[in-house]
């Protein structure tokens, strides 16, 4: 089975790998624009006046990415690779756990500069290389003599034999020094490197980049006045992290052309994590690829979970024994190779309709449905959709629609059926191309008959408040009892056809046969990789040790404390009873009550005055690997007691 | 000459501090003074050598190439005794014995977070090298504040005063663009001042604005709509432009490049957003909660927590003492550090539905501190109980809860 998971996966990853580039581009684009502008408008009119006049700024651009600090590596990675294409080879990327002073920032961008012009120069100048290794003073002033002289050798290359490497980049290519995470650099460190950049920005064309998690406020409160004012600040907002999940879940789950899926549970229990915990579109794809391994890891018929050309190949190489898995899913085996076939039609059918429903439902006060096509597709996968109350007065809304509006959706429709390849929707965007040829003859119609537009007339022509009414309630009343007009009739015709659609491809994902072969639907488990709760299942284990010894000995009847437990959970267990404060004492008594109560039913009560060794040394070791575990700490207030520092059962 | 030449040969004073605000000419009248009297100087920016070795070795470099020789060689130099055993060597190579060398460090307030010995040690080099140099000190700080606990030989201290509005009006004049006449250019720079003098008087940050605006005030004239003598006309066009200068790129709220677009295109300051109208952050829903919870844990007293927080907490009783601590408000002492549990718990009673204590909520507080929207006290064990404290304001706290 490996083959299947692996083109399954390697699918995932490529298709991923494709979004992520398409998804900043526009973003990047802009940054690539603005360092492109940075350092030419000085170099265009170095001798005008107002150049000569202006104090120089170093470009800046503000880069606010979001919260979710665990995508922005990826963004930087793609960021710093755009840049060395296209403007320069100098990049520097710093993080402010490698910079807590000046002098480590330094060395750091050094190294990453000097680096990357070995990396460029390739392997012909190893003396360089040398003295650059043997020791770097770490000043402004070694940096622009290793600019110069690396300026230089570029420009001596050009006419020779690098044309095409350095035509990319410019005479002079500005230095680009990203910092990662704006908000944890201390003030100092920057307002240093700030300060001493802008006196050398004649010789050193520098662009900083900040990235900001936070807003870009952030800026004015860890840089004083004197300070931004050396700055040249531009603003640049990356894609929020939500329309970036909306997308993956367009590209990745509702398409046809990945034939993994994920049940309604699944994705609730993923889409969760994201909007309530980390708004990180990584994690949310390893989540997905945890899926994809949990599935053909766990169920037997995911052999047939790929592309619908293979199935067939893969349904007839099947063994007796996965044959045998199927038919105890009531299936005849005959059938099998017809029903996978239809069963991923069929979803196909049912996301692109979900999109037009979307489409439909979307455009309505209110949004019955859900604004997001993901919260209606997981309304779809849940249960029967049509026969939920949002549905139902979705569809009342949409049998009021005006004309415009409804021709327009319908217009829609016929775009995204036309636009998705199979030919089983034919017949539909047929049916719906005729109503809006339909609706276009009204149109012509309507002309001829212009009652209701008479009506109107007579409406304006009444100032007086008493007749208006009249006039209004009798309309209404006409209206009522008049038969519904042409483009009502229509009007009706298209949402019940759109109903009827929704009834038969949209069945929920349990209803149908043989879905196991593509849904992943045991939540349970990603809850438990995804969303971990170490602090219960620290409780429970120390709690309730039979949980997870499965040792018979330990099964403890109610609440009680047995003695067969290991020596931290009776410890854990007493001190559950305890409150901020514990005296060790007797905590230690209590202790060896209970040990004592199986070791020695019958011992004599005297020796029950004075614990004994071994047990003591036992309740120091529990003890002190409760501490460990930080349920308690020493205390100062009382020399034989100890703090509790969690509270209630937890 | 032969004069003149004797009279550089004299020992000068060791040690001159030089103190003023910010742009009053300190580094400029230094440099000048230097340059134009032919006096063989090193000048050395002390933020920009930021620690002892890096100052010293530099000071060393440039000596090298002090007098002419272009040749520089990589100097080693680890502590102050090489250094005057070297500093010696190079006044004698270089042939300064018989002359005053001058040493300038500038932002000389760096040296107090350098070595014990640097400070002193420059107020002193004369005596330490036994060669005719003078150390000049350049800061924005006073001479108390640096003044070390052991004592020091005390330098010779000069104050440049602050640029008055005449001053900075004749210096900013001085400067007019060739294709203008001056007096053209010192109406205007009378209208820049006072706009922005109330505000700013850095003279290269005016310089700057002067340049950056300059092209508007031109605009009637250059159209013909007005000549340069009409400077009401002038005053009428620019004076608005200026304001909302003010407002937006002095404060760098929108960069100066944007700006002079925005002024090419004629197209109005009010479109482009500057940097605080991005205040928005959005945050998942548990942080959100999180961040209310610290909230309200750092600006409410721990005893009011039953009575906020508890279903049944039984009836409010108002004592005296109460009545009298309420009167300030805890928004003015500022945020208060709480324990990690109280915050848990807050943060059960806030929100709805159960939270579970998942890895997830814990990892999220660290990096709510990581987005410096929490801090943490005391940077102790993270067993020992951790306590922290809410960094944001009143106003983010409210869109956060909106």
């Amino acid at each position: 089975m490996p083959w299947c998971f692996h083109i399954c996966i390697d699918e995932c990853s490529l298709c991923l790998q494709k979004i992520q580039e398409d998804l900043n581009k526009q973003l990047l684009e802009n940054l690539v624009g603005f360092l492109s502008r940075s350092h030419s408008d000085f170099q265009e009119k170095t001798t005008e006046w107002t150049c000569r006049m202006k104090f120089r700024e170093i470009p800046t651009a503000a880069l606010v990415l979001g919260v979710n600090v665990t995508d922005h590596d990826l963004t930087f990675r793609g960021l710093s690779g755009i840049l060395q294409d296209n403007i320069t080879p100098y990049v520097a990327l710093l993080e402010a756990k490698d910079c807590p002073g000046i002098k480590n920032l330094m060395q750091k961008l050094m190294g990453q500069l000097m680096k990357c012009d070995i990396d460029v120069d390739s392997l012909e100048d190893e003396d360089c290389v040398q003295v650059s290794q043997n020791r770097i003073r770490c000043s402004m002033s070694s940096l622009i003599s290793w600019y110069e002289s690396v300026k230089k050798k570029t420009d001596s290359e050009t006419p020779s034999k690098k044309r095409n490497s350095s035509s990319r980049h410019w005479q002079s290519p500005p230095v680009v020094v990203i910092f990662k995470d704006m908000e944890s650099f201390t003030t100092k460190v920057l307002q240093d490197f700030i300060v001493i950049s802008s006196q050398h920005i004649h010789e050193l064309p520098l662009v900083l980049i900040f990235g900001i998690a936070t807003s870009p406020m952030i800026i004015h409160r860890l840089l004083p006045h004197s300070v931004s004012s050396l700055l040249c600040i531009e603003l640049f907002q990356s894609l929020s992290c939500k329309e970036h999940l909306s997308t993956i879940i367009d590209k990745l789950l509702l398409t046809s052309q990945f034939p993994f899926k994920v049940g309604e549970k699944v994705l609730q229990v993923l889409i969760n994590i994201f909007l309530y915990h980390d708004f990180s579109v990584q994690n949310f794809i390893k989540g997905f690829q945890l899926c994809i391994v949990e599935h053909f890891y766990s169920q037997p018929l995911s052999v047939l979970c790929c592309q619908l050309v293979d199935t067939k190949k893969r349904a007839c190489s099947l063994s007796h024994d996965q044959c045998e898995n199927i038919r105890k899913l009531q299936v005849l085996s005959w059938l099998k190779r017809l029903k996978v076939s239809v069963n991923v039609v069929l979803i196909t059918l049912k996301i692109i309709l979900s999109l037009c429903l979307h489409v439909f439902t979307s455009s309505l006060p209110k949004y019955p449905l859900g604004k997001q096509i993901r919260e209606l597709h997981c309304a779809c996968l849940e249960n029967r959709v049509w026969e939920t109350e949002e549905y139902e007065s979705s569809l009342q809304l949409a049998r009021m629609l005006n004309k415009t509006d409804l021709v327009t959706m319908l217009q829609q429709c016929v775009e995204i059926l036309m636009s998705s390849s199979g030919k089983e929707f034919d017949k539909t965007s047929e049916k719906l191309k005729e109503f809006l040829t339909q609706f276009q003859n009204l149109e012509e119609a309507s002309q001829e008959q212009d009652m209701s537009v008479l009506s109107q007339k007579e409406l304006q022509k009444k100032t007086d408040l008493y007749h208006l009414q009249k006039t209004l309630l009798e309309l209404k009343e006409s209206r009522r009892s008049k038969k519904l007009t042409k483009f009502e009739m229509l009007r009706f015709e298209v949402v019940d056809y759109i109903d009827s659609l929704v009834r038969k491809y949209l069945i929920p994902a349990d209803d149908r046969t043989l879905h196991e072969v593509v849904y992943f639907n045991t939540a349970s488990v990603l809850r438990e990789h995804l969303n971990a709760a170490p602090r219960t299942a620290l409780h429970t284990a120390l709690n309730n040790p039979h949980w997870y010894l499965k040792n018979q000995a330990l099964k403890c009847d109610g609440g009680g404390i047995s003695n067969k437990a290991p020596d931290i959970c009776i410890a854990y267990k007493l001190h559950l009873e305890c409150g901020r404060l514990i005296n060790l004492v007797d905590w230690l008594e209590a202790f060896s009550t209970v040990v004592m109560a199986a070791e020695e039913p019958n011992a004599d009560a005297a020796s029950s005055d004075q614990v004994d060794d071994t047990i003591h040394a036992r309740f120091i070791r529990a003890i002190s690997e409760l501490e460990l575990l930080g349920f308690i700490k020493p205390s100062k207030q009382k020399t034989d007691h100890v703090a509790r520092l969690t509270w209630g059962g937890c | 000459s032969q004069h003149f030449s004797n009279l550089r040969q004299h020992f000068s004073f060791p040690s001159i501090f030089i103190y003023g605000h910010t742009s009053s000419g300190k580094t400029y009248v230094m440099q000048t003074l230097l340059s134009t009297l032919q006096l063989p100087h090193v000048f050395v920016n002390c933020v920009e050598y930021f620690t002892s070795r890096l100052l010293l070795e530099e000071i060393l470099i440039k000596l090298q190439s002090c007098s002419g020789t272009e040749q520089t060689s990589p100097v080693r130099c680890d502590s102050l005794n090489d250094f005057v055993r070297l500093f010696k060597q190079a006044v004698a190579s270089q042939e300064l014995q018989d002359q005053t060398l001058y040493i300038v460090l500038d932002r000389a307030e760096q040296l107090r977070e350098m070595e014990a010995n640097i400070l002193p040690a420059f107020l002193r080099l004369q005596e330490l090298t036994d060669t005719n140099v003078t150390v000049v000190l350049l800061s924005e700080i006073v001479w108390e504040l640096f003044r070390p606990n052991t004592g020091c030989f005390e330098p010779f201290t000069i104050y440049f005063p602050d640029y008055s509005i005449g001053h900075l009006q004749k210096i900013l004049t001085q400067n007019h663009p060739p294709e203008y006449s001056a007096d053209f250019y010192a109406a205007y720079i009378n209208i820049l001042l006072g706009v922005f003098y109330m505000v700013c008087r850095d003279l290269k940050e005016l310089r700057h604005l002067a340049a950056l605006n300059f092209a508007k005030y031109c605009e009637p004239v250059v159209r013909g709509e007005a000549n340069e003598r009409d400077t009401r006309k002038l005053w009428k066009n620019i004076e608005p432009h200026l304001k909302k200068a003010m407002q937006t790129v002095y404060l760098r709220e929108i960069s100066s490049s944007q700006w002079e677009r925005l002024q090419h295109d004629g197209g109005e300051p009010g479109q482009l957003k500057g940097l605080s109208a991005h205040t928005h952050v959005e945050l998942p829903y548990y942080s959100k909660f999180l961040l209310i919870a610290a909230y309200l844990a750092s600006y409410n007293p721990v005893r009011t927590d039953k009575r906020f927080f508890l279903k049944h907490h039984g009836k409010i009783r108002k004592t005296n003492f109460m009545k009298k601590h309420e009167k300030t408000s805890n928004h003015l002492l500022g945020p208060k550090p709480f324990p990690l549990d109280r915050l848990l718990a807050i943060l059960y009673s806030i929100v709805d539905e159960r939270v579970a204590p998942t890895a997830n909520i814990f990892s999220q507080i660290t990096s709510l501190v990581t987005l410096q929207l929490l801090s943490m006290v005391g940077q102790n064990d993270q067993l020992d109980g951790p306590r922290y404290k809410c960094t944001v304001s009143l106003d983010f706290i409210r869109a956060v809860a909106r």
